[in-house]
């Protein structure tokens, strides 16, 4: 258990935002963009259960390593090829608690889909956030894809690529790393290990206890850090964009985490891990853990929590009725959008 | 206008869409110093340099993921994977990802991008260098398949896969690469991808093909005109957009069709335009819709005997057509 000293302050006694060049203000949007992943995320529960959707799959538990990493990339200039989890991601880049819930209602506004991909499916060119499918791993070859268009017209943006530890196992995650090292490519590698996919815990997964071990085989660095420490995320990041965009290549990033929730709605996480082992990661709960840290260094004051608390949940329940009440997509769109210009028919 | 080889053509188409486009690149195994393994792109490493020519790793799914996200990011790449019969690896960046894009995002996305490919057999490549893959790959709503028959469509479809917005599967075929010769126009001579063309206008029956069966078609059509039997010989040149007006236009003309094609009978290309042609022109017909075809076995043998019985020929495709004249 860290003392307060060192959880607060880095070496020479400043508080350890500062030390990392952070403002109080980028201190606290991080704070902000992680509290309203969740309270989103704990709203489509709620709405799940009500029976109004379908379907939720949560970033709960992992918004530390999905904002730390993700605040060290500049929105817009970089890309990020996410996966289902990274609400915190893709809050930080850009979509807004609206598009969240529309994606939830499956709406026709829905800007990752239009209706057609189930949440937490994101993509957006404006946004540059590659879309993904549900298929693991594939997208770690989309990043390394974009990546070398940026090398080929020697632009200096970094593309993010983030994955669990179950994607890890699948071929296309040894391919990209093999390809992104090779060409010496603007790649970050984020794995969030939650210690689950689904329910096959890592040490089925692999015989190994860090995936970021398997960078040194791919000839870059492979970092382990603590998931629910949203600096120490932050940190890591920073270090591997700086190093990508000097053009010295990939680095593997495995922030170790837990997911809250089961694998998704469908899912009963009862079947295969313990109560208590859930009690003691709620412990850790990333949020908590900045809000005690933000409290501490004097960052964050009640009142400055009771505004974020006031904006967030104005923000949900706009979302939420403003999805709820939006368009389906008509019968006729089905047929739409095959190609980006219809055949002839 | 000059008589070039099928493989010349698509050099050449390559290097000109490289020369006019800095976007467009080559990424495959081999493609680099070699040339590729039939040299495809000879030269182009030489002239366009390391970043637009890449040699991959020998890793298929990292070919078309790579080429995915490059295309996601303003580039037109080029994927070529060597064999046909090696496309399995990257199936599921293909159909689930390549195929999808831009559905999946209602159009936000789209995928410039072609994936070319040397198909079919005859050439003793055996089990896992003569496979013919278009029916696999015509059944994916959001991929185009390009199979052109002669050098001069080689290097029009070519130009225009790499111009497309959309992902196309470019499937050259391996025995007409140096087998077919053809005048080959001067200049740009874009061919629109999901258009066919009568490549022998007759009026007794019609013979439908693409890739190297074209060649034999034609040849069966000079020697039924020996006999006094006019056989109209229509190259579908794309089968995913699939032409049914030229299809269905050649069905009512003649009354009789033969389909020809050296993939596997079963849910094969010539099963669909006999279903457009039945649901289409059945009061046309004169004869029910023919089909000459690969057989279905896994795939061709390498013994020149089991290879033969495999490959549809003129001697066959001959026979077949007879049989439909005197229907």
């Amino acid at each position: 258990m860290a003392t307060k000293t060192q959880e607060v302050e880095a070496k020479g006694g400043q508080s350890r935002h500062r030390s990392l060049g952070l403002t109080d203000d980028q201190a606290l949007r991080m704070y902000e963009v992680m509290r309203l992943a969740r309270a989103v995320d704990e709203r489509m529960w709620l709405i799940n259960r009500q029976g109004r959707a379908p379907f939720v799959i949560s970033c709960q538990g992992q918004e530390g390593a999905q904002v730390g990493t993700a605040a060290a990339l500049r929105p817009g200039h970089d890309w990020v090829a996410p996966y289902y989890r990274d609400a915190g991601v893709v809050l930080w880049f850009g979509m807004t608690a609206r598009d969240q819930m529309l994606s939830f209602f499956a709406r026709r506004e829905d800007p990752n889909s239009g209706g057609r991909q189930m949440p937490g499916h994101y993509g957006s060119k404006r946004l540059h956030i590659v879309t993904g499918g549900s298929p693991v791993a594939t997208q770690l070859l989309h990043a390394a894809g974009v990546a070398l268009a940026s090398k080929q017209r020697k632009e200096d943006a970094v593309t993010a690529t983030f994955f669990g530890e179950g994607g890890a196992s699948q071929g296309d995650c040894h391919e990209a790393m093999n390809f992104a090292s090779i060409h010496k490519l603007a790649v970050i590698f984020v794995c969030e290990n939650n210690g689950y996919a689904i329910s096959v815990p890592q040490s089925h997964q692999m015989a190994i206890q860090n995936v970021a071990d398997r960078a040194a085989g791919y000839g870059f660095p492979g970092v382990v850090v603590d998931g629910n420490d949203i600096l120490a995320c932050y940190e890591v990041a920073r270090t591997a964009v700086e190093r990508a965009r000097r053009g010295d290549g990939p680095t593997l990033i495995e922030a170790k985490t837990y997911r809250f929730t089961a694998h998704s709605s469908d899912d009963d996480d009862r079947r295969y891990r313990q109560a208590e082992e859930v009690a003691i990661w709620r412990q850790k709960d990333p949020i908590q853990r900045y809000a005690k840290y933000l409290r501490e260094s004097g960052t964050l004051t009640d009142p400055v929590e009771q505004e974020i608390s006031e904006r967030i949940e104005q923000q949900v329940d706009d979302a939420t009725e403003y999805a709820e009440q939006a368009p389906d997509p008509t019968p006729e769109e089905l047929t739409k959008f095959v190609y980006k210009q219809e055949p002839r028919p | 206008m000059a008589v070039k080889t099928y493989i010349e053509a698509i050099r050449e188409g390559m290097d000109e869409e490289m020369a006019r486009d800095p976007s467009v690149f080559l990424i495959g195994e081999d493609v680099g110093q070699r040339g590729g393994v039939f040299l495809a792109s000879d030269g182009l490493y030489k002239k366009y340099g390391e970043d637009r020519v890449i040699d991959s790793p020998l890793a298929e799914s990292c070919i078309v993921g790579v080429a995915i996200g490059a295309a996601v990011n303003g580039m037109r790449p080029i994927a070529e994977i060597q064999f046909a019969d090696f496309i399995a690896p990257a199936m599921n960046q293909i159909i689930e990802e390549a195929a999808r894009f831009c559905y999946r995002t209602a159009g936000d996305f789209n995928l410039p991008m072609v994936i070319r490919a040397p198909w079919g057999g005859g050439v003793h490549g055996a089990l896992y260098h003569s496979q013919s893959i278009e029916a696999t790959f015509s059944h994916i709503p959001g991929l185009k398949v390009v199979a052109p028959g002669t050098p001069a469509d080689a290097k029009g479809l070519l130009k225009a896969a790499v111009r497309d917005p959309d992902p196309v599967l470019f499937l050259e075929h391996k025995r007409a690469y140096r087998l077919v010769k053809g005048e080959v126009p001067d200049g740009d001579g874009v061919v629109p991808i999901g258009k066919a063309e009568i490549k022998r206008e007759g009026k007794d029956l019609s013979l439908i093909a693409y890739g190297l069966m074209l060649t034999y078609c034609l040849e069966v059509a000079e020697k039924l005109a020996a006999d006094g039997v006019s056989a109209e010989v229509l190259d579908l040149r794309t089968i995913k957009p699939i032409d049914q007006a030229a299809i269905l236009a050649t069905a009512k003309k003649t009354g009789k069709v033969l389909v020809v094609h050296e993939d596997n009978r079963f849910a094969g290309i010539a099963a669909e335009v006999s279903a457009i042609i039945m649901e289409n022109a059945f009061d046309a017909l004169d004869a029910p819709v023919m089909r000459l075809t690969g057989p279905d076995v896994p795939a061709m043998p390498f013994n020149h005997v089991l290879e033969d019985a495999f490959m549809p020929n003129a001697e066959k495709i001959l026979a077949k057509a007879k049989e439909l004249a005197a229907y």
